[in-house]
């Protein structure tokens, strides 16, 4: 028994915005080496080899990750459970029934108001359980919450 | 059992009532205590200020202290109405905290020695809110009644809670004041003889030979010795200055090393058993659990301390039974409850979710079987989680194992000692037990309309999580979970620990496992069945 993948996607841009919040922790460690470089004498290739290996993993780091995490991130919506996939080299699906949905929230960070783009948060009862769906074009969002507010809406109960 | 009925007479109570006098005595000595730092500090300040002519600060902090906690006692008064219970306290930023009566979860009622000396009980109120971690807003704290006052109180608070449910069964049993809301219960109704509890479980004396295999004497030294040495750190004495100290170290010097180790160990190993003995007894005394007719769980305990904890049932979604290592070669086992609106987990002392105090194994299944009203659960026999996953277990405790391996066989090479080595090599074969041990005890069952997981062998633990207590799934797969075709599902809940994993099961077992727990809610996102070849697994049905 397989559980398929949710049916949609997050929104391309979301490539680009994963690699450029990835960009700065990348700098500061190559800042870091940089004055390493500039400041020291002496076992030159070391720190030749270290800047090397960093620029690699970085480059591979920024190539790979965003276009693998589009890959995984996809989310659905039904009349009875909200589904989420997400994660890269670790992934992981969340389902959670609607009859159990507490608060539905979007936020948008500054760097994803650049990109047009917005999170979409599904709580439950349980403080292990939140839902989140990253990356989702701003519209989509918007109606996303719109559908989930309706269809929580008809449900009953207290959620826990 | 009318709520408002015969012990509180014709009308309710309703207006501002201060706490007992009697913490007059308690508040003020408490607050001492507390501030004896500051008022140390008054003193030497005082001392040294202008020849001692300022030697009343002191005096006068101890006078302050004592008038603001009289203050503090004057300031604050509670009452309770037919919807809340409210608290208000402060003078000059006046502070009211108010809790819905049909909210309240929980009614914890402690007395410390020195409240039981003088007849008091501190009530705690908790309405388990999740979303206020600040403490604030989640219940709160009358400190304190009188005794007879704190149980009455416990008492109607909870059966007031419980009303609801009274609401849901009305009709099914005639004996029942109707379902009304309590305040329209006429007065004057026949009394209804109060129902005794069931007494379900009661410490046995005995069992105080389990603390020695708990951990928590060893914390309890380990906390001690850090206290001691922080105290003679604090006053600049070097601990080899000390008489005792001096003494044992010249004691040490003069006999043989093994010996010397020998005897250290002796004493500590006593030491820790002492202390969890004592711990055991402090914290367990009187255990007692009983059922309530209406529905909920009384607990009471503690030596000194004395601790009285009501569960709601309704609030309870399962059972966890812990057996660490220790426990577990002594036959022994503890037992908490899964409770949503219980926030003391994860105490020294089991806090509020404590259901069993460590005690013989056979005892704490049979507890656990009359509280969730099914033996299954507890007795059923596992599903291993196959081969894939053993490969896992061992993977994951050999690694750490050969690095240490290699880390020795490096210092050697540079010199170090050959016992490095051999201390090194000895932790493989341990790893190995270990790795055996967790993939024995890793397991899973659907059993009796609950999620039963067990894993771990140092803290092993079975969770019984009821299947409508799960309100979602958590799916996880890291890199070497995929390669190896395993995940790990976890059950989200509102009540005890919000999650309950099942480790490292062959992916398609972990949904077929969540499908059968809680039906449906896959359906839409399950694959088209590949159709296998017939006779793998379920029997067709002849016509």
């Amino acid at each position: 028994m397989q559980l398929r993948d949710p049916a949609h996607h997050v929104s391309p841009r979301a490539i680009v915005f994963w690699t450029v919040r990835a960009v700065p922790g990348w700098l500061i460690l190559l800042a870091v080496q940089l004055l390493w470089f500039l400041t020291s004498r002496g076992d030159e290739g070391l720190r030749v080899a270290a800047l090397a290996v960093t620029v690699v993993f970085a480059s591979a780091h920024l190539v790979v990750m965003p276009r693998w995490r589009y890959r995984v991130h996809r989310w659905e919506v039904t009349d009875t459970a909200v589904y989420t996939q997400s994660g890269w080299l670790s992934q992981e699906r969340r389902i959670a029934p609607i009859s159990r949905v507490q608060t539905v929230d979007t936020e948008r960070g500054p760097l994803e108001q650049l990109f047009r783009l917005a999170n979409v948060t599904v709580t439950t009862a349980s403080a292990a359980g939140p839902l989140r769906i990253h990356g989702l074009d701003r519209a989509t969002a918007d109606g996303l919450v719109a559908q989930l507010t309706e269809i929580t809406s008809r449900s009953e109960g207290d959620a826990t | 059992m009318t709520l408002n009925g015969s012990q509180h007479g014709a009308q309710r109570d309703e207006s501002w009532r201060r706490l007992s006098t009697r913490m007059l005595l308690v508040h003020p000595v408490r607050e001492l205590v507390r501030y004896i730092p500051a008022l140390v500090g008054l003193v030497v300040a005082g001392r040294s200020v202008g020849d001692g002519e300022m030697w009343w600060w002191g005096p006068l902090g101890v006078v302050l202290v004592i008038a603001l906690s009289v203050l503090r006692w004057a300031t604050t008064r509670y009452r309770i109405t037919a919807e809340q219970v409210q608290l208000r306290t402060g003078l000059l930023q006046r502070k009211t905290v108010a809790t819905p009566a049909d909210r309240v979860r929980s009614v914890d009622v402690t007395a410390s020695p020195l409240h039981r000396l003088l007849g008091l009980a501190k009530v705690d109120i908790g309405t388990g809110s999740q979303r206020s971690a600040s403490g604030s807003g989640s219940g709160l704290t009358l400190d304190s009644l009188p005794t007879a006052e704190a149980a009455a109180l416990r008492a109607e608070l909870l059966h007031r809670a419980l009303s609801p449910s009274v609401d849901e069964r009305a009709g099914s049993s005639p004996s029942e004041p109707g379902g009304l809301p309590f305040e329209a219960v006429p007065v004057g109704d026949v009394p209804v003889a109060p129902d005794p509890d069931i007494e379900l479980v009661r410490l046995d004396p005995r069992w105080v030979r389990f603390a020695p295999f708990t951990m928590s004497g060893v914390l309890a030294a380990a906390a001690i010795l850090g206290l001691g040495w922080n105290l003679l750190d604090q006053m600049n004495v070097t601990p080899s200055d000390v008489g005792p100290v001096r003494g044992f170290v010249d004691h040490m010097e003069q006999t043989a090393i093994w010996l010397g180790i020998l005897q250290v160990m002796v004493a500590l190993a006593a030491a820790v058993i002492a202390l969890s003995i004592g711990g055991y007894v402090l914290s367990y005394w009187g255990f007692r659990l009983t059922r309530h007719s209406q529905g909920s769980l009384h607990i009471t305990r503690g030596l000194l301390t004395t601790r009285a904890t009501s569960i709601e049932e309704r609030r309870l979604r399962g059972v966890e039974l812990g057996e660490p290592l220790l426990l577990r070669a002594v036959h022994a086992a503890r037992l908490s409850g899964i409770t949503t609106g219980l926030e003391s987990r994860g105490r020294a002392d089991g806090g509020s979710s404590l259901l069993l105090p460590p005690a013989p194994l056979a005892v704490a299944r049979a507890l656990a079987a009359q509280i969730l009203r099914d033996a299954a659960p507890v007795e059923v026999s596992l599903t291993a989680h196959g081969p894939a996953a053993r490969r896992r277990r061992f993977l994951r405790v050999l690694l750490p194992a050969s690095v240490l391996v290699v880390g020795a066989g490096a210092a050697i090479w540079s010199g170090g000692s050959l016992w490095l080595g051999l201390g090194a090599v000895l932790t493989i074969p341990v790893a190995v037990l270990l790795a055996a041990d967790r993939y024995r005890s890793l397991g899973h069952a659907l059993s009796g309309g609950a999620l039963v997981t067990q894993q771990g062998s140092l803290g092993r633990r079975r969770d019984v999580l009821a299947c409508d207590g799960i309100i979602g799934w958590n799916l996880r797969q890291t890199y070497f979970q995929r390669r190896a075709g395993l995940a790990t599902l976890t059950a989200t809940t509102a009540a005890g620990r919000q999650r309950y994993a099942v480790t490292d099961l062959p992916l398609s077992m972990a949904v077929a496992l969540g499908n059968r727990a809680l039906p449906g809610l896959f359906g839409d996102f399950l694959e088209p069945e590949v159709p296998e070849a017939p006779g793998a697994g379920s029997p067709i049905a002849p016509g």
